[in-house]
């Protein structure tokens, strides 16, 4: 948030070497999607909307990175984690808790109940650890509650595996199976509905954020906590707060994500944290739209080097993300939205 | 400024002049390091329940790793989640430089190596040239992976580096066939490799020529050796110009680099050194399970060497050492022993193992609420760290007071 709100007037921009190398990826990058597409247009585009479907999720675990970040300046490690506990929270509600294991009203009845749920679940669990951990750890060195993030990561997992067991298990889908062809794409239903969902959490909040007074003192902490405290605001309620939302948006994508992906393991968080931090510094982290940007567009990198006719396949995957993650920190570490600083993060 | 004030005073006592005290410590390590194999012959089966040779060479290859990661982080304060990646190319340079792997070099390459016939095929090199090899590949991966990246903020270097951590095992994992050509055997490993060759010894009577599997007594006293000898480097290293320039970059890099310090090299140096040692320990670990498998060089293993530092106490040495040892203990003995001696006991079935994330993440965590520096707390670190915080009081006042509260 931060970023955004100090935005500077747009700059000419310099050209330099590592200005044209990053210009010169980006265009191969382009180049190559365009194969792509020109080679087969109808799996390109299946795996687009696949790949975007889990780029709304990342956009949602990608918000709960940049809100901590934006108001703390902490990267929270054991966010990718907390969205994994949610998953497992959101898959024992609705099969064990309620029963519901097919496709039927009751089965649905238990999925919007369990969804208001599972937001809660993770937000409570946030606030819990920023409150029981980081909360000490405001006025000390940064590298102090990093490691204490990833500690925490730690402790989630291994809830994870006591809760879920070490293998992955698989969890039935609630929603209907199936979905609309379009020529010779298809979109199950699950993933119309994933969009359907996400898109009024975030323009809630985008809301939260812009027009309450909560959303005003968030953006008043992130910017200055001293002089924030000074104005009457009180900064920890803020920061708990901020956990809270970041936690919530986690929760939404955890229950959305067992529906899609039809499984719950406990290392999930570690990988998706990670591409869902991708994400959030694609954007520019601090950068609300500029996470869900950056989320959608990883899904869409991911899906299209996973399933398109010239990508790398699945066993890349991990790989291609991590290059993206350590190009954009050499050759544009504000990100795409972020604003040019002189100091390199 | 604080912190050049700090070091500055700190180290006038230090150097060469130091009173006998000082030795206390290493000369306790280094006895106790020595004896403690001799130690397990003689009551055997209580030792070797508890404290098995094997778990003990294990403990000696992670206080080198330690110690290593400990100059990056501890001595110049970058945090490196990727270490493993270190670890990874000291091990494959030991396996491809060591085994038949290679079989299309038929006749095979041979330089000192008395372990394999010399018509065995492949690169067949003695270990104890392969230790530098392995040392400096690690280390040359070490700047070329910090070229770029070590003008990050801390916490965008760390998780580059885990990035780094994670590309890396992930090319090894697909490096079955990089255009038909078999570089790293893919999730199969690389094994068997060569033994340890001892030859050179040989004359002494002690040893045999060449270390055969079960004997860990000679593994051990070998990568004792290469411990004593990454301490000394560790400890020279720190009173030197370059250890000194590494704190006052951890301190405050602004001022450091206006006091003249060259930030990118001082911390390529950083990460050069620690990565020669990931490399040593890597090589050393590959030769000594005599196979090596993309499984082991994972985040985990990253995670597991900083705990290490952190317990131990970060920029000590020793406390890096005691670090090692007890949680590399715990890891591969301890846990699954004492889970053991409380089911027997009380007749319970705690499968101690399933908590492992759980110790190593508490140990993170309240490591870092209540002892910031370690069991064995650097005097430097610890006495700079009070000035700042004391100063720091000062100039805010209730304000931390608030924050703490």
């Amino acid at each position: 948030m931060s970023s955004t709100t100090q935005a500077v007037g747009a700059r000419g921009r310099e050209w330099n070497a590592t200005n044209i190398t990053g210009t010169a990826l980006l265009v191969l990058a382009g180049a190559w999607v365009l194969w792509n597409f020109i080679d087969a247009p109808a799996q390109t585009l299946q795996v687009s909307i696949l790949g975007l479907c889990n780029g709304a999720l990342y956009a949602l675990i990608a918000l709960g990175y940049t809100l901590v970040y934006g108001i703390i300046e902490l990267i929270n490690f054991a966010h990718g984690d907390l969205f994994m506990l949610g998953s497992i929270f959101a898959a024992v509600m609705i099969a064990d808790v309620f029963g519901q294991e097919t496709s039927n009203p009751a089965g649905w009845v238990a999925f919007a109940v369990t969804f208001p749920l599972a937001m809660l679940f993770c937000g409570t669990i946030n606030v819990t650890v920023d409150q029981l951990a980081y909360r000490r750890l405001r006025t000390a060195p940064k590298l102090a509650p990093l490691i204490t993030a990833v500690g925490v990561s730690f402790i989630f997992q291994n809830i994870g595996i006591l809760w879920n067991g070490s293998a992955p298990k698989s969890r039935n889908s609630v929603l209907p199976p199936g979905g609309p062809h379009f020529g010779s794409i298809f979109i199950p239903w699950t993933y119309l509905m994933t969009f359907a969902l996400t898109i009024p959490l975030l323009m809630l909040l985008r809301y939260i954020v812009q027009h309450t007074r909560s959303g005003k003192a968030m953006r008043a902490t992130a910017q200055d906590p001293d002089a924030s405290r000074l104005m009457g605001i009180n900064t920890n309620r803020t920061i708990a707060f901020t956990f809270a939302l970041g936690g919530a948006m986690a929760g939404a994508a955890a229950i959305m994500y067992v529906q899609t992906n039809g499984t719950t393991r406990y290392d999930a968080g570690f990988q998706l944290g990670l591409i869902a931090f991708t994400a959030a510094v694609l954007g520019g982290v601090g950068n609300l739209t500029g996470a869900v940007l950056g989320g959608l567009l990883i899904g869409l990198i991911q899906g299209l080097n996973d399933g398109a006719p010239h990508g790398f396949g699945q066993e890349w995957s991990q790989s291609v993300v991590f290059t993206i993650l350590i190009m954009l920190m050499v050759f544009r570490p504000a990100g795409i939205l972020g604003s040019q600083t002189t100091e390199k993060v | 400024m604080t912190a050049v004030t700090a070091n500055g005073t700190k180290a006038a006592p230090g150097g060469w002049r130091r009173n006998y005290t000082s030795y206390a410590q290493p000369l306790v390590f280094a006895i106790v390091g020595l004896l403690i194999p001799t130690l397990v012959t003689n009551i055997s089966t209580l030792e070797d329940r508890w404290m098995p040779l094997t778990t003990m060479v294990l403990c000696a290859i992670f206080v080198l790793f330690t110690l290593g990661l400990n100059i990056v982080v501890g001595y110049a304060g970058l945090l490196d989640l990727g270490y493993v990646a270190f670890f990874l190319f000291g091990a494959y340079t030991a396996a491809w430089l060591m085994s038949d792997f290679f079989f299309q070099i038929d006749p095979g390459i041979h330089l000192f190596d008395g372990t394999v016939t010399d018509k065995t095929p492949g690169i067949n090199i003695s270990f104890w040239l392969v230790l530098p090899i392995a040392a400096l590949v690690a280390a040359l991966a070490g700047i070329i992976i910090g070229a770029p990246t070590l003008r990050l903020k801390s916490d965008y270097l760390a998780l580059v580096t885990l990035g780094f951590g994670e590309i890396l095992p992930q090319v090894f994992r697909n490096g079955e066939s990089v255009k038909g050509f078999n570089l790293s055997n893919g999730t199969k490993g690389i094994s068997p490799i060569n033994s340890l060759d001892m030859g050179w010894l040989s004359w002494t009577g002690v040893v045999a020529s060449k270390v055969n599997v079960f004997d860990y007594t000679t593994r051990y006293y070998i990568i004792y050796a290469l411990c004593v000898m990454f301490v000394l480097v560790s400890l020279r290293l720190r009173d030197g110009k370059l250890g000194r320039a590494w704190l006052a970059i951890r301190e405050d890099e602004l001022a450091a680099s206006l006091m003249g310090v060259p930030l990118m090299r001082t911390k390529l140096w950083a990460y050069g050194v620690g990565a020669a040692a990931g490399g040593i320990g890597g090589a050393f670990y590959a030769v000594s399970l005599g196979g090596v498998n993309v499984d082991t060089f994972n985040f985990q293993f990253s995670v597991n060497v900083l705990c290490m530092v952190i317990l131990g106490g970060m920029a000590n040495v020793y406390g890096c050492i005691l670090g090692a040892v007890i949680l590399t203990w715990v890891n591969y003995t301890g846990m699954t022993e004492v889970g053991n001696a409380i089911n027997n006991t009380f007749g319970t079935s705690i499968e101690m193992p399933h908590y492992q994330f759980m110790l190593f993440g508490s140990v993170l965590v309240l490591m870092m609420l209540f002892r910031r520096d370690g069991i064995l707390p650097a005097a430097r670190s610890k006495h700079s760290r009070e000035l700042d915080e004391a100063i720091e009081a000062r100039a805010t006042g209730d304000e931390t007071a608030e924050a703490t509260a």
